[in-house]
C-alpha cells in the first residue's frame, strides 16, 4: 500500500512538474503504530493542495517510520537532490527536534502540522520556522484551565516519561489552581495501567488528568471504565481524536477535552473542510488532518503573495497568515506561533460514529509561555 | 499506603506475570526444542489480537473471537514454520535473528494492509466487565481474574500436556537430543511445526486476552516481546516451569517497582524529583532481577547445566 500511496504521491508530483516553482518536502509518519497520525496529516495536507490545482507547486511524501534517523535521512535527500524549498508533515517532536534547526539554519523554511516543542518556540525559535497547529504546552494549559474552571479541587496527573510528557504536566500546573492529588510518570509505551488506576482509587482525588497519546490512551481508557473509578477525567485532545475514538468505544463518552479546532466550529472553511475531507477519504478528519489542510492553506496564500525565491518577501506573506482558517480566525505571535482560542470538547455518539462537540471555551487568544525568550 | 492499596498491586502483578507466561512459554518451548530465536513471536501475538477483534466486530461473541485468535495464531504459526522457519534450524542465531526480524516487518505491514493504519476495537464481554469486591474489600476489574484465571488453567494445561502425554515426551526427547528421536522414527519436521503452532497459539490467546484491556494496534506485541525474552532468561531457557515463575517474578517486579519505588524515594527527595528518579529505576527493575538471577544462577532459575 505504502508503494501505492507513495506512486500516487509522485503522480501528483509528476502532473506539476512542468512548471513547479515552489517544491515542498512532506515528511510524516506512513507505517507502523503511528501511521493513523500521519496519514491524516498527509491527506488533510493534499486535500488543500488538490483543490487548489496549481501547477507551480510540487508535493514530494516520504514515511519517516517515526524514527529520528530517518527522518533526518530524508531531510537531507530532500534538500539536496529534490532541492525542496520548504519542509512540512512531522508528526512528532523528537522527530522535529531532530530534522527542524538544521533545515531552517539551510535557509529552508519549515512549516509545522504539529509538533512544536517548547526548544524551538523560545530560546530555539528561527524566523523560518512556523508553527501552525499550537506551541505542544498549549492544550494541557487549557486543559488546566478547564480543571479550574470546573472546580476541581484536586486533581490526579499522569503522563508518559518523556520530554513531551514533562511539557504536559507542567503545562497543566501553569494553569491549574487547585492541589494535586498524586502526580505520576508512567512509562513510554506502557499498555496497563492498572497499577495507576489503583493509586488513583486510593488517592482521594475528585478528577484525573492525562496525557497518554496513541495506544498508551487506549488502552488506559478501557481499563479505566472497567476499574469502577467513576472520578470526571480531562485531557488534551490526543487520546480522544476521530482517528482512535472507535478503538477507544463507549468508555470515552463524555470526556471533557481540550482542542484547538473541532468539526463544529462554525465557520465557512471548517464546514467545507469537513464535508470535502469525507466525500474524498470517506471518513470524518482528525486533528491532525485539520492541521495538515490548515498548513496547506498558509502556504497557498503565501505563494498568492510573494515568490518563494525572495525569501524575506515570502517570509512576510506567512506572517500576514492571510488565509481562510479551518479554526476561524487565525494569527501568528512574534515567533511565528498561533494565538489562538483553545475549546473544550466532550466526547458524544452520533449514530454509531463516536466524536466530539464543543462545550465551552478553555482559553481565548492564548500565545505560550516561552515567547519572551524568542529573540528574532 | 494501604493493605488494600498493596493486594490490589499484587493482584496486578500477578496479572500482568500470567499473561506474560503466555507468551514466555511458546517462546522457550520453541528455543528448547528447536534452538531457534523467534524474534516474530510478537507478531503472533499481534495476529491473535487483530483476530479476536475482526471476529468480534462481526459476531459480537467474545468467546469466537478468543477461538479465532487461537486457530489464526495457530494457523500464522505453522505456515511461517514450514516457509520460513524450517529453513533456519540449521543456520547460526544471527541469521535466526535475521530473518525473524524481517518477519516482524512482514507482519506488521500485512497487517495494516488488511486492517488500516487505525487501532482496531476489541471489548470485554457484558458478563465480565466492571469490578467486584473480593475480601477484605478489594475493588478489582472481573476481567482481569478472569485473565488470571484463564492463565493459569492453560498453564496447568500445559504442564499436564508436557509432562503426561505422548506428544510432551516427544517435545521433552527433543530437547534432549533430536537426532536420537529422529533416528527411533519420529517425524521431527512434523513435531517441530506442532511445536510450533502451539507457541503461536498461546501467544494468540495472550494477545486476544489482553487486547480486550488495551490498543489492539500494528506493533502491540513488540514491547511484550522484549519482557517475555527477559522472563526465560530468568526461568532458564527452555523450561516450562522457569517460564510460570520468571514470568509471576517479573511481572511483580514490574507492577510493584513502578508504584513503591516513587513513594520509597519520597521518602527522602522532595516528590518532583521522587517521582521522576523513581520511575526511572522502576524500568530498570526487571533488568536488575534479570542480572541479579544470572549472576547467582548463570543458566537461570531452571536452566540445564551448561
Amino acid at each position: 500500500m505504502l508503494k501505492q500511496l507513495l506512486a500516487s504521491a509522485a503522480l501528483i508530483a509528476c502532473a506539476s512538474a512542468a512548471s513547479a516553482e515552489v517544491k515542498v518536502g512532506l515528511i510524516t509518519t506512513l507505517s507502523g503504530g503511528g501511521a493513523g497520525l500521519g496519514i491524516d496529516t498527509r491527506d488533510g495536507f493534499m486535500l488543500a493542495v488538490e483543490e487548489a490545482g496549481r501547477d507551480d507547486l510540487e508535493v514530494v511524501v516520504e514515511d519517516d517510520q517515526q524514527k529520528p534517523d530517518v527522518a533526518v535521512q530524508i531531510a537531507d535527500r530532500m534538500i539536496q537532490s529534490d532541492k525542496v524549498d520548504l519542509l512540512t508533515g512531522i508528526v512528532w517532536s523528537n522527530l522535529a527536534m531532530a530534522v527542524v534547526p538544521s533545515a531552517t539554519a539551510q535557509g529552508l523554511f519549515y512549516l509545522s502540522t504539529n509538533a512544536a516543542p517548547a526548544q524551538l518556540a523560545g530560546k530555539g525559535c528561527n524566523p523560518n520556522y512556523f508553527s501552525v497547529s499550537y506551541q505542544n504546552d498549549n492544550l494541557h494549559e487549557a486543559a488546566g484551565a478547564y480543571a479550574t474552571s470546573a472546580d476541581f479541587k484536586k486533581t490526579f496527573i499522569l503522563a508518559p516519561n518523556y520530554p513531551a510528557g514533562k511539557d504536559s504536566l507542567n503545562g497543566f500546573k501553569r494553569f491549574f489552581k487547585g492541589e494535586l492529588a498524586g502526580e505520576i510518570y508512567t512509562k513510554l509505551g506502557q499498555t496497563d495501567y492498572a497499577a495507576e488506576i489503583a493509586q488513583i482509587r486510593a488517592s482521594g482525588a475528585d478528577s484525573v488528568f492525562f496525557f497518554l497519546p496513541g495506544g498508551m490512551g487506549i488502552s488506559f481508557l478501557k481499563q479505566y471504565a472497567d476499574s469502577g473509578v467513576d472520578l470526571p477525567l480531562v485531557g488534551p485532545a490526543f487520546s480522544f481524536d476521530q482517528n482512535i475514538l472507535q478503538a477507544v468505544g463507549d468508555a470515552a463518552l463524555g470526556v471533557k477535552n481540550t482542542s484547538q479546532w473541532n468539526k463544529d466550529l462554525e465557520n465557512e472553511s471548517n464546514a467545507h473542510f469537513v464535508e470535502a475531507y469525507l466525500a474524498k477519504y470517506d471518513r470524518l478528519p482528525s486533528l491532525y488532518s485539520a492541521q495538515g489542510y490548515d498548513t496547506a492553506l498558509l502556504l497557498l496564500s503565501a505563494m498568492d503573495k510573494a515568490d518563494i525565491s525572495d525569501k524575506d518577501a515570502f517570509r512576510a506573506a506567512l506572517e500576514a497568515a492571510d488565509f481562510a482558517s479551518v479554526r476561524g480566525e487565525f494569527k501568528f505571535s512574534a515567533s511565528h506561533h498561533p494565538i489562538q482560542d483553545i475549546y473544550v470538547r466532550e466526547v458524544i455518539k452520533e449514530g454509531d460514529i463516536l466524536t466530539n462537540k464543543i462545550v465551552g471555551t478553555a482559553i481565548e487568544d492564548r500565545g505560550h509561555a516561552y515567547e519572551d525568550e524568542c529573540k528574532m | 499506603m494501604t493493605p488494600i492499596l498493596i493486594a490490589e498491586q499484587v493482584l496486578n502483578g500477578l496479572q500482568s506475570g500470567v499473561m506474560l507466561f503466555l507468551m514466555a512459554a511458546g517462546l522457550t518451548l520453541i528455543f528448547g526444542v528447536m534452538g531457534l530465536i523467534n524474534l516474530a513471536h510478537g507478531s503472533l501475538y499481534m495476529v491473535g489480537a487483530f483476530a479476536a477483534a475482526a471476529t468480534a466486530a462481526v459476531t459480537g461473541s467474545f468467546l469466537l473471537a478468543l477461538v479465532a485468535a487461537l486457530a489464526a495464531a495457530a494457523a500464522a504459526g505453522a505456515l511461517v514454520e514450514r516457509l520460513v522457519i524450517r529453513r533456519l534450524y540449521d543456520r547460526d542465531h544471527l541469521d535466526q535473528v535475521l530473518a525473524t526480524f524481517a518477519l516482524i516487518l512482514i507482519f506488521s505491514e500485512g497487517t495494516r494492509w488488511i486492517f488500516g493504519s487505525f487501532p482496531l476495537y476489541l471489548d470485554i464481554p457484558e458478563a465480565l466487565s466492571g469490578p467486584v469486591t473480593l475480601p477484605g474489600g478489594i475493588q478489582y476489574p472481573l476481567y482481569r481474574l478472569f485473565i488470571i484465571g484463564m492463565g493459569l488453567v492453560v498453564a496447568a494445561l500445559l504442564f499436564w500436556l508436557i509432562a503426561r502425554t505422548r506428544l510432551g515426551i516427544r517435545i521433552r526427547a527433543g530437547e534432549n537430543d533430536r537426532e536420537m528421536i529422529a533416528a527411533l522414527g519420529v517425524d521431527i519436521a512434523r513435531l517441530y511445526t506442532l511445536v510450533f503452532a502451539l507457541g503461536a497459539a498461546l501467544a494468540g490467546l495472550a494477545g486476544a486476552l489482553v487486547g480486550a484491556i488495551q490498543s489492539v494496534q500494528v506493533g502491540m506485541g513488540e514491547p511484550v516481546l522484549i519482557l517475555a525474552f527477559v522472563v526465560i532468561v530468568i526461568g532458564g531457557i527452555g523450561s516450562i516451569e522457569g517460564a510460570l515463575v520468571g514470568a509471576i517474578l517479573v511481572g511483580l517486579t514490574d507492577t510493584l517497582g513502578g508504584i513503591f519505588l516513587p513513594q520509597i524515594f519520597g521518602l527522602f527527595m522532595d516528590p518532583a524529583a521522587a517521582t521522576q528518579t523513581g520511575a526511572a529505576l522502576a524500568s530498570m527493575a526487571i533488568y536488575v532481577l534479570m542480572a541479579a538471577v544470572l549472576v547467582w544462577k548463570p543458566t537461570g532459575l531452571f536452566g540445564a547445566k551448561s
